[in-house]
């Protein structure tokens, strides 16, 4: 036999020692679940507000991101380098939230009822979630409203940023939060979302 | 900064060390390693410095677990057949059974005679078509020169081509 032969049959791809790899995957996740070496767990979503991403740690879901193929490895890559790049698909830690999204959009449910993690957010901007959580299914704030509930009635425009930067909307319901004269504001979804989850709920209400 | 995401890391280099380990090992202990370089490498991960090489960090880890694998074989007082060859050291692998058939083709059986080269042959050859490293990476993992990292993976093959030469000889 030659060493060309040789070298060649050496480097000959074998699908077969690759064939377990998604089982041995799988395993890999319970193990390290286990183990407790899992920080950041995720999974997506299909939802009428298009692909969902959503994450949580131990504490709780710590992010909702909207968004397409592009956008997962971006988000992920962020989460990693601000939670943990201990980072693993893992969907059943999420089958709650994924359940109650569901429910939600098909005009089911009206409250969500899953810890939260809210560490991606701090300070004034952590405050104003806070408040936003009372925000009632169905009903509106105005920028200015949210910004007097939060003890600080100037701080309209950190009020906005706070709202665009909000982790986890939907379950903190951001899209409640509209401009004085009645107009939509922005919406990390994209104002189409937004106006589609106040469509939802009114007629839900 | 920190490292990727760890399940980027699994879908960008899980099937490498999977490769590599399958080559030095066979199957099922390959399996148990796999599961042990990913286990050891989450532990350590969130210490990974950023712009590490992430592949060559896990082929370090996955390089220790198949030599813990090599030496708790070596002293097993019986070896057991794998899934796919004989262990090292039985009578079917010194004759080259497994050169033949039943064993999803011929570059299997050829592995399992891989198995049987002395430990840093095998190691050489199997990162040097298991994983195509450079001889200065197959250096660094068995801290020795790129040379010599060279000589075992010439030293392997010369071994393999007259085992299978002689076979090829009528009798």
């Amino acid at each position: 036999m030659t060493t060309d032969a040789l070298t060649r049959d050496l480097r000959a791809v074998d699908d077969a020692e690759l064939a377990r790899l998604p089982e041995l995957r799988r395993n890999l996740v319970a193990t390290a679940d286990a183990a407790g070496l899992v920080d950041v767990a995720y999974r997506t979503v299909d939802s009428p507000a298009g692909m969902l991403l959503l994450a949580a740690t131990d504490d709780g879901v710590v992010k909702i991101a909207f968004g397409g193929v592009d956008d997962v490895a971006t988000v992920l890559a962020e989460l990693a380098d601000r939670l943990s790049p201990r980072l693993l698909l893992m969907p059943a830690r999420l089958d709650t939230a994924a359940r109650q999204l569901d429910e939600y959009f098909a005009g089911r449910r009206r409250q969500f009822d899953v810890p939260l993690d809210l560490r991606l957010s701090h300070g004034f901007r952590a405050e104003v979630l806070h408040e936003l959580r009372g925000v009632r299914y169905g009903t509106t704030v105005s920028y200015t409203q949210l910004a007097e509930a939060a003890g600080r009635p100037r701080a309209v425009r950190a009020v906005g940023s706070a709202c665009a930067t909000n982790p986890i909307p939907i379950i903190v319901p951001c899209h409640r939060v509209l401009r004085t004269d009645g107009s939509l504001g922005g919406y990390a979804g994209g104002l189409p979302v937004k106006q589609a989850l106040l469509d939802l709920e009114a007629t839900a209400a | 900064m920190s490292p990727p995401p760890f399940e980027v890391a699994l879908d960008e280099h899980g099937a490498v060390v999977m490769r590599v380990l399958h080559r030095l090992l066979g199957r099922a202990d390959a399996e148990d390693a796999w599961q042990d370089t990913f286990i050891a490498a989450l532990r350590a991960y969130p210490r990974l410095c950023d712009g590490s090489d992430v592949r060559a960090w896990l082929l370090t880890i996955a390089h220790r677990k198949a030599i813990d694998r090599f030496r708790a074989r070596a002293r097993q007082p019986l070896p057991v057949a794998d899934a796919d060859g004989p262990a090292p050291g039985t009578v079917e692998a010194e004759v080259g059974v497994t050169a033949t058939v039943d064993l999803g083709g011929a570059s299997v059986g050829l592995w399992s005679r891989v198995r049987m080269l002395p430990e840093k042959q095998r190691l050489a050859v199997g990162y040097r078509f298991g994983a195509d490293l450079s001889y200065a990476d197959i250096a660094s993992l068995l801290e020795c020169s790129p040379a010599a990292a060279r000589r075992s993976v010439f030293e392997g093959l010369r071994t393999l081509r007259h085992q299978l030469t002689e076979e090829e000889l009528p009798t």
